[in-house]
């Protein structure tokens, strides 16, 4: 629903090409742009990180606002489609004038965003879980990195299972980049991968890839596959009777709702790591999600692993930031969230890395279980080491690229 | 052994999908020399008219093997009465026609049911061969394919509308001088072709995942196997998929999903090059 | 269209007339247009008039050249990405410009070769332009590992390149245009291309490939060698669809989706709405389906998808010829004395 509400309200520009420039009064809401997949392949990441970050906006609306003035969001869906993405940034930070943009949901989308909006001073905050790298000062990204999750999921899973790991993973910069960290942190626990391979985002057909798999006979199967088309498979793993004979782990199921959309008899037993889970008992998440449930009611999406968290966490260390520099000023914000800001949620306390960027947070390791998850393993403040060793925005606070962190393997 | 018998399994997969996803529009291509475009909507159609009689209760079987064909050739009859009766004879229209047709479809159902993936599982579990497992679903859309392709060749070659059918295919002005209702029989054809489209959606949709936009999926790679199969409609389809798929399943396992495909593109550029009429234009020139 | 016109002098005199009156209005629309809209309306506009540009071209070679092309897409993208990775290579990004029209026009000249010079026709030309769409599309797609890069400029896969650098002024590689002037920029080639495809079909080549068009036997018959001819108008239009692509990077970046059949199909689209074998009707298709799939974008009910096609499902069955030649018809009937 709020995408068409919102769509109606960004038509003015498109359908009316000739609007002069027109300065901002100073009573006029503190404008958040979205941008996330709320349909096409990714909707299973994009619609739940829709809701959260709408949540997290009443919250801010709810008790006060900021600096007294309301927060108005608007959201654009780019449909899966990297081109929307390029339009919808340039529109949020050109016309919507912005305060901050949040979104991106593929590394693809962040990249292409990113350059955008630094061109045109607008801040923006990358909430997801990605391959880590990104040494921008412009961007936050709040989501867990290689260092955090898979450095936490493989030796939980060779402990458990053995030491050779055949990998599949989305081809593109995330499953690239992704795919070494798993290798490095096999290598490093005394295993190996046996094979890497990498697959486009629209490919369905998976069954020469599980004969291939059969042949290679890997003591664990790890899947970094993103997205809709993806997750056919887990259910063609299922089908040819694989489950019960090879374990799966992944650094991506889960992180929308894929859970939901395999039965449990094709789910149960993988098992993740991410920086949160809706499953993680705490007080902080009990209270956030019986908040969340009243605001969506029926329609309430499920969180799984943290994409849709980290929107919600995202957004309040914005807001914080904004209070701390009493001002929305691009830089002053900037300035306020690098003094080492920290928020207390659902998912264990986030703070800012003033080096990177990024943040330090908890980890958990779990696995599915009846289409949800069961929290196995707890890991408190965990650093983003990996882009640490690359990114230094005191020393570098012009950089503005996304390092391939050297892993050694 | 147990590797060979499961990678060739794989491999007569990959024949009978291309070969299922593309009968449709060779039956429409070879009756009626009219390119339907939205060929790959009828599939996606039979897929979403097969998850939604299963939602609705009906057994899986009947909603993929009954439902979807129905519902599509329904459509077919439509389309036919709509666009294609009126474009005959104008290839490049009617290819524009389909085309358009094909994008207002997705919409529609875009509209409808959400740009997102939905899907049911495979039945029938898994087969274990030696020290192998593959899916048997696989399997039966194997058999399901080879049924189905000889249920088509029995009709044209054995019933009197199949006799018809070859008549007006190979002499439409002759066989309407002998009193033959061509429209009717062109019309039928694309129904029939319309509801073969809508079983091959049905099946292929276990094994894909069902979303608006999964026939543009489909349409370039069924376009290239028909055409590169040339005029026979059931022997070009057949030995363009036999060899289209094979390589492309063969190139996959050699090598990764991507250069499976473009080998398998680029075999078929080399066909076209060699043999300018598509495989019966040189091969099988009597077949069906 | 030409060769009908009453005698060979006039015709000549309208082509050159009309290729003058084009880029007399590109420079309006180039000195007016960026005082008038907002930045945000400009880079817009910057990709409409790109697609245009693409849009010309397939007017070119499938209108007057008679060659259904549905890999027009193909020679895009090609210009996008030899863009994109000379200018990250080269310190001067105007020295990009050449390859990325060189670099289509020798993929359209080889295309062109196989397939004219191997007798292939009709609806397997159509079939062979989609393939090789296809396998540049998945190409491109897996490129993603670092090993594909080529000198400074990695490939990147399913990304694409959005450090895609914008064209600097001439000689001057530390000031990169900005949006209003590349704006111009892509306004001024859309004419230039305009002025171009006029005084082609107005020279004897171009009036052979009509001829070939018309009837191929024949030609072939008169002693014209058909299949170089239409070599010839298939590389021209190669070569635009490049041009084409260079201007949509400098505006947007380049990514594999530029090789993606929904592109091809809209450039087939708009050409045919616009009216085959015309030359501004493509145009205009290209800007009002451009503009109409935006604003159906923005309705809160109706998937752009819809429109689109029902508009082309109309336009074929309803008005065959084509905007431009029904409105030139109807005003002519209204307005006989204009006509003369």
């Amino acid at each position: 629903m709020h995408r068409r509400t919102v769509l109606t309200a960004a038509a003015g520009g498109l359908a009316a090409p000739l609007v002069f420039r027109h300065a901002a009064l100073g009573a006029d809401p503190i404008k958040v742009v979205g941008i996330h997949d709320a349909s096409g392949g990714l909707d299973i990441y994009g619609k739940p990180m829709v809701a959260t970050l709408e949540f997290a906006m009443d919250e801010i609306n709810a008790g006060g606002g900021l600096l007294g003035r309301p927060v108005q969001l608007i959201n654009y869906d780019p449909q899966s489609n990297i081109q929307l993405y390029t339009q919808f940034a340039t529109q949020a930070a050109t016309r919507d004038k912005a305060a901050v943009v949040h979104g991106g949901i593929t590394s693809a989308s962040r990249e292409a965003i990113r350059p955008l909006l630094k061109r045109y001073n607008t801040l923006y905050f990358y909430n997801t879980q990605y391959e880590g790298g990104v040494c921008d000062r412009n961007c936050f990204c709040t989501g867990s990195t290689p260092a955090q999750n898979v450095n936490r999921l493989v030796p939980y899973i060779m402990q458990k299972w053995g030491k050779k790991v055949y990998i599949l993973a989305a081809d593109y910069n995330y499953g690239q980049i992704t795919s070494k960290w798993v290798v490095k942190y096999f290598r490093e626990g005394g295993g190996d991968a046996v094979a890497v391979d990498f697959f486009p985002l629209d490919v369905t057909n998976f069954g020469p890839a599980i004969q291939k798999i059969q042949a290679a006979k890997p003591d664990i199967v790890l899947s970094a596959l993103v997205g809709g088309a993806h997750v056919s498979f887990y259910r063609q793993w299922a089908a040819a009777g694989m489950k019960q004979r090879i374990p799966m782990a992944s650094t991506t199921f889960g992180g929308g709702n894929e859970s939901l959309l395999l039965s449990p008899e094709e789910g149960d037993g993988i098992t993740c790591a991410f920086s949160y889970f809706q499953e993680v008992d705490n007080p902080a998440n009990a209270a956030f999600l019986q908040k969340f449930k009243a605001k969506f009611g029926a329609g309430t999406p499920y969180l799984g692993g943290e994409l849709a968290m980290r929107t919600y966490v995202g957004a309040q260390l914005w807001a914080e930031g904004v209070r701390k520099a009493k001002s929305i000023d691009r830089m002053k914000v900037i300035e306020a969230l690098e003094s080492g800001i920290g928020v207390d949620g659902p998912p264990g306390r986030t703070v800012l890395d003033p080096k990177t960027n990024h943040v330090t947070l908890d980890v958990y390791v779990a696995e599915v279980q009846n289409k949800g998850f069961k929290v196995l393993q707890h890991f408190p403040g965990s650093p983003p080491s990996d882009t640490q060793s690359v990114c230094d925005l005191q020393k570098e606070p012009n950089a503005n690229k996304q390092v391939v962190v050297d892993v050694r393997i | 052994m147990d590797l060979a018998i499961a990678t060739g399994i794989q491999a007569l997969t990959g024949i009978a999908t291309l070969l299922l996803i593309s009968l449709g529009l060779a039956i429409v291509f070879g009756m009626m020399r009219v390119i339907n475009l939205a060929h790959g909507e009828f599939l996606m159609l039979g897929a979403y008219s097969a998850i939604l009689a299963v939602q609705a209760g009906v057994n899986l079987w009947i909603a993929m093997l009954v439902v979807a064909p129905l519902c599509v050739g329904l459509l077919g009859v439509v389309v036919e009465r709509l666009v294609i009766r009126r474009l005959y004879g104008r290839m490049v229209d009617t290819m524009l026609a389909t085309w358009g047709l094909s994008l207002a479809l997705i919409g529609a159902v875009t509209m409808i049911f959400g740009n997102t993936v939905s899907g049911f599982s495979a039945p029938l579990g898994s087969v274990r061969i030696g020290a192998y497992s593959t899916s048997g679903y696989g399997l039966f859309l194997i058999g399901a394919t080879v049924l189905l392709l000889l249920a088509v060749w029995a009709v044209l070659r054995f019933t009197p509308a199949g006799l018809i059918a070859r008549g007006t295919m190979q002499n439409a002005g002759m066989a309407a001088a002998l009193g033959v209702p061509t429209e009717r029989v062109y019309a039928l054809s694309f129904a029939a072709g319309a509801a073969v489209s809508g079983l091959a959606g049905a099946l292929m949709a276990p094994f894909s995942g069902v979303l608006p936009t999964m026939g543009t999926a489909y349409i370039a790679k069924s376009f290239i196997t028909v055409i590169t199969g040339g005029a026979a409609m059931l022997a070009g389809t057949a030995s363009a998929s036999v060899l289209l798929g094979g390589v492309n399943t063969l190139g996959t396992f050699a090598t990764t999903p991507v250069l499976g495909e473009v080998l398998m593109l680029a075999v078929a550029i080399l066909l076209l090059r060699l043999l300018p009429q598509g495989i019966t234009g040189r091969f099988f020139r009597r077949a069906l | 269209m030409p060769g009908e016109g009453p005698g060979r002098a006039s015709a000549n005199g309208r082509a050159a007339f009309e290729a003058a009156l084009g880029l007399l209005a590109a420079g309006i629309a180039a000195w007016w247009l960026p005082q008038m809209l907002e930045l945000f309306s400009i880079i817009n506009a910057t990709v409409y008039t790109a697609m245009a540009v693409l849009a010309l071209s397939l007017a070119l070679v499938w209108g007057f050249g008679g060659i259904l092309c549905f890999g027009q897409a193909a020679f895009f993208g090609l210009g996008g990405y030899a863009y994109a990775v000379a200018a990250l290579n080269l310190p001067d990004t105007t020295y990009a410009v050449p390859i990325a029209i060189l670099v289509p026009s020798l993929a359209a000249a080889a295309l062109g070769y196989v397939m004219f010079f191997g007798r292939i026709s009709d609806v397997y030309m159509g079939v062979i332009t989609l393939t090789v769409t296809l396998i540049l599309f998945n190409f491109v797609n897996s490129t993603a590992g670092e090993e594909w890069r080529i000198g400074a400029a990695p490939l990147g896969g399913f990304n694409g390149i959005p450090t895609t650098p914008p064209l600097n002024l001439p000689g001057d590689p530390g000031t990169p245009l900005a949006p209003e002037q590349i704006f111009v920029l892509a306004v001024l080639c859309l004419g230039l291309c305009y002025a171009l495809c006029k005084l082609v079909l107005r020279s004897r080549f171009g009036r052979v490939v009509v001829a070939i068009r018309e009837n191929e036997l024949r030609a072939a018959l008169l002693g014209y060698d058909v299949r170089l001819y239409k070599l010839g108008i298939f590389t021209i239009g190669g070569a635009m669809a490049g041009l084409a692509g260079l201007l949509f990077a400098n505006c947007v970046f380049v990514s594999p989706t530029m090789f993606s059949l929904a592109y091809s199909g809209q450039i087939i689209i708009w050409v045919m709405v616009g009216g085959i074998g015309t030359l501004l009707g493509p145009v205009i298709g290209a800007m009002l389906l451009q503009a109409l799939t935006a604003w159906v974008g923005t309705l809160p009910e109706i998937n752009p998808n819809l429109i689109l096609g029902l508009v082309l499902l109309v336009a074929v069955l309803a008005i065959p010829r084509g905007l431009q030649p029904t409105v030139a018809g109807w005003l002519r009937r209204r307005l006989p004395e204009d006509a003369a």
